[in-house]
């Protein structure tokens, strides 16, 4: 028979509560707690649970991942499962630290549950396989029945199948499968389709992730009294690039004054953005920094004023990383400037 | 850089050719641009056309900087 080892927290280890969550891990031969109905559901006996404070776990992550490692070293093991966690923040993230060291160590399959609002799911979806929990130990017996249904085809090497169906937070993984209905791609891009032009709801096989969503701020009240700054990630420098911008990849931007120029002459400015043909915003850059047009609306007094500095960098494999530190740079100035509003011309 | 704007609570608008990107990248504001090499300005047209074309779109920019808007939105551009 296959072995599995069930890592559970202080609470559940019938420790004790909150007062015993820096409880140093211990692995014990058999079943405590949880692990005894796991071992009824599951076709591998438990041979070992692992018991840690969730404090213990957190905040001494490396100590406590050794002396697990170390007896784990001992044993055999087919199959890791921990939790499940429930809406339990620290032991989510606890669950999830653990399977990453055991999967990295020993490469068996790691299992673990969680509700969906347990950090935990954030921080480790993607590394293993997190099973969408309850929110409380009422879902105890479903939430493992569910982890041991999985483990089980697992361990017989039966079919899997996706997050979705088998009841998993989403790895972002995809893989090739033969489908049941032989229905081919192409048939099922145009069914969706013309299911999208018939407004129906359709399913997309290429989910893109959600972003960041930013709270949209306030807008601009009275234009006429706006002063408005204009910022690229089109590259456009003085020709003589004083900043030193990199074509590609950039962590250096520049802000260049414009106070006394009605457009950004060819020869005085061009780009340095390595990502596109320079040819026509060398020849004109007001068509990647519109100063001509800003200058004439600050003229017929559309806006208040035209701050007196462009901003540019390069956005080409820039990394989002240092697009937001450089973005916070020249927010220095639009704050100590008094800049009511930003246009950005991306390329 | 866009999100970081909005974030520090000045009004942005992107003017971007990829708006699908820009999108799902997260801005708020958007208005279309022609190209990536020549955003604001096709160079095969007459310089008076770039011009109306760049203060069109410039302008639609300008006053999406002052809409009131509940969600991610792209500002319709007529040339």
């Amino acid at each position: 028979m296959k072995k599995a080892i069930h890592y559970i927290n202080q609470f559940f280890g019938q420790i004790g509560g909150e007062d015993k969550a820096d409880f140093k891990p211990e692995i014990r031969k058999g079943l405590v707690g949880p692990a005894l109905f796991l071992n009824t559901v599951l076709d591998a006996e438990v041979t070992h649970t692992i018991i840690c404070g969730d404090n213990f776990m957190t905040s001494n992550k490396d100590e406590a991942i050794e002396i697990i490692m170390s007896e784990l070293e001992k044993l055999d093991f087919d199959i890791f499962i921990a939790g499940p966690a429930f809406q339990a923040g620290r032991y989510g993230v606890a669950c999830g630290t653990i399977c990453q060291a055991v999967q990295e160590r020993f490469n068996v399959p790691v299992l673990t549950s969680m509700h969906e609002e347990n950090p935990g799911v954030d921080m480790y979806k993607k590394e293993m396989i997190i099973f969408q929990g309850g929110r409380s130990a009422a879902a105890m017996r479903n939430d493992l029945k569910i982890v041991a249904n999985y483990a089980n085809k697992l361990l017989n090497n039966e079919e899997l199948l996706d997050a979705e169906t088998e009841g998993y937070f989403s790895r972002g993984i995809r893989h090739q499968v033969w489908r049941e209905d032989g229905v081919v791609a192409a048939d099922r891009v145009i069914d969706m389709l013309l299911k999208k032009l018939a407004g129906e709801e359709f399913n997309t096989e290429l989910p893109i992730p959600s972003m960041e969503a930013v709270p949209i701020a306030p807008p601009i009240k009275d234009l006429s009294k706006a002063n408005i700054a204009f910022a690229t990630s089109g590259g456009i420098v003085p020709v003589e690039n004083p900043d030193r911008i990199q074509s590609a990849s950039a962590t250096r931007w520049g802000r260049y004054d414009i106070s006394d120029m009605d457009r950004l002459e060819a020869g005085v400015f061009k780009t340095i953005h390595a990502g596109y043909d320079p040819a026509a915003a060398d020849a004109d850059p007001n068509v990647c920094v519109p100063l001509d047009a800003l200058r004439a609306y600050e003229k017929e007094g559309k806006i208040g004023k035209l701050h007196n500095y462009f901003y540019s960098t390069v956005g080409t494999g820039t990394t989002q990383g240092e697009a937001a530190r450089m973005a916070k740079e020249m927010i220095e100035y639009f704050v100590k400037e008094n800049v009511d509003g930003v246009i950005l011309s991306s390329t | 850089m866009v999100k970081e704007i909005e974030k520090a609570g000045i009004p942005v608008v992107q003017m971007a050719n990829l708006i699908p990107v820009a999108k799902s990248v997260g801005a708020n504001k958007m208005v279309p641009t022609i190209s990536i090499p020549y955003p604001l300005g096709d160079p095969a047209t007459p310089k008076e056309d770039q011009y109306k074309l760049r203060y069109h779109r410039v302008g639609v920019a300008l006053d999406a900087l002052a809409a009131e808007i509940s969600d991610q939105t792209i500002f319709k551009v007529k040339i």
